[in-house]
């Protein structure tokens, strides 16, 4: 009975590994190859670089009923998004709830500038979050401590850690518990969000947090989240929070 | 036309072996592909490259629909003379993009 008591204590410590601590931390970055790494170094071999350049020109562009562009309300983008990216998903009172970096853009567009809002995962979002999250290259996320993110926050832990899909696993499991082991030829990531939009060799584009995010809930066979579902940005948040004072390095270069 | 990135040294000593890096924003599509409706994604790739550097072809590629979106081309020559250096790649439609650059050999 003692023996059954202690192996359950084991199994339930085994089951909730606390949080990779600061020191452990490790971005994609450091389980990529030295090829994908030397292809992110380098800015002029960096094609993520060509979404950034993208990006610069749709910041200039004028847009909407408003017809103005970002640039004649936020300036050079260079002082005015310095460090947006590291502080997303924040929250916006309007809506009483955390939009992602892209959901800001898309509602800046539908606010100020009226006109339609960019097609999740469209070249011209993608590049236009990948301009503004560069800006924000090099500082550390940093998760505001506003207590309406809290509830979003908590949220977000739950799903991480929460069993799904046909293969029954968590985010946790993999990305907490097993990080640095193999699964098939990849090594597992800790899972931290330093570099979105990333540029991934495998989708031969930019992609968002969310689009990977959707790859892992295809993966364990759950019904992934709609782009921009509360749900989402919640888990998203979350990443946020558990990767807090790691340097950002969109756009990012990953196998 | 075609946003690209190009890395050439600004200057460079005469004789000096230089490495010139390109990158140009294209999909490639390899024409092997289905559409969501199952129809076949027509082929789209740039299929040829070259650069000259003052008019003397220095490099020059073609491509198969094997290469992945973004080609990036990174290749070597010697720096001869102050002048130009001049980059086109051209697609399956036949439209060309040239770019050029500058180089200071001293």
């Amino acid at each position: 009975m003692r023996a059954l008591v202690l192996a359950v204590a084991a199994a339930t410590a085994a089951a909730t590994a606390a949080e990779i601590g600061p020191p452990d931390r490790r971005s994609g970055y450091d389980f990529a190859g030295p090829e994908s790494r030397a292809m992110q170094d380098d800015d002029t071999a960096n094609p993520g670089m060509l979404g950034v350049l993208q990006g610069e020109t749709l910041w200039a562009t004028k847009a909407g009923t408003a017809d103005r562009s970002c640039a004649e309300c936020h300036g050079d983008a260079r002082t005015s998004m310095k460090g947006v990216a590291a502080r997303y998903p924040a929250f916006e009172r309007a809506l009483a709830r955390p939009l992602d970096l892209e959901g800001r853009i898309n509602r800046c567009r539908t606010e100020h500038q009226g006109a339609a809002p960019f097609a999740r995962e469209s070249e011209d979002l993608l590049a236009l979050t990948a301009f503004v999250a560069y800006q924000s290259r090099g500082l550390p996320i940093t998760v505001p401590g506003d207590a309406e993110l809290r509830p979003f926050l908590d949220l977000g832990s739950e799903l991480f850690h929460r069993r799904q899909g046909q293969l029954n696993l968590s985010c946790s499991q993999c990305h907490d518990d097993n990080w640095g082991k193999r699964l098939a030829g990849a090594v597992i990531p800790q899972g931290h969000p330093t570099g979105y939009p990333v540029y991934r060799l495998e989708w031969q584009s930019l992609g968002s947090l969310q689009r990977r995010l959707r790859n892992c809930m295809i993966g364990v066979r759950a019904e992934p989240y709609e782009y921009g579902a509360p749900e989402a940005v919640a888990l998203e948040l979350y990443l946020m929070k558990r990767a807090q004072g790691m340097p950002l390095e969109t756009p990012a270069v990953r196998p | 036309m075609a946003r690209v990135l190009i890395n050439v040294p600004a200057q460079a000593k005469r004789g000096e072996i230089i490495e010139i890096k390109t990158l140009i924003a294209h999909p490639m599509e390899t024409g092997y592909r289905l559409g969501p409706t199952g129809a076949a994604i027509p082929r789209d790739i740039i299929n040829r490259f070259t650069c000259s550097y003052n008019g003397e072809e220095v490099f020059r590629a073609e491509f198969f629909p094997a290469i992945a979106a973004n080609p990036f081309i990174a290749f070597f020559t010697v720096a001869t003379e102050s002048g130009q250096i001049v980059f086109s790649w051209t697609d399956d439609h036949g439209e060309t993009q040239t770019e050029i650059r500058q180089i200071t050999v001293e």
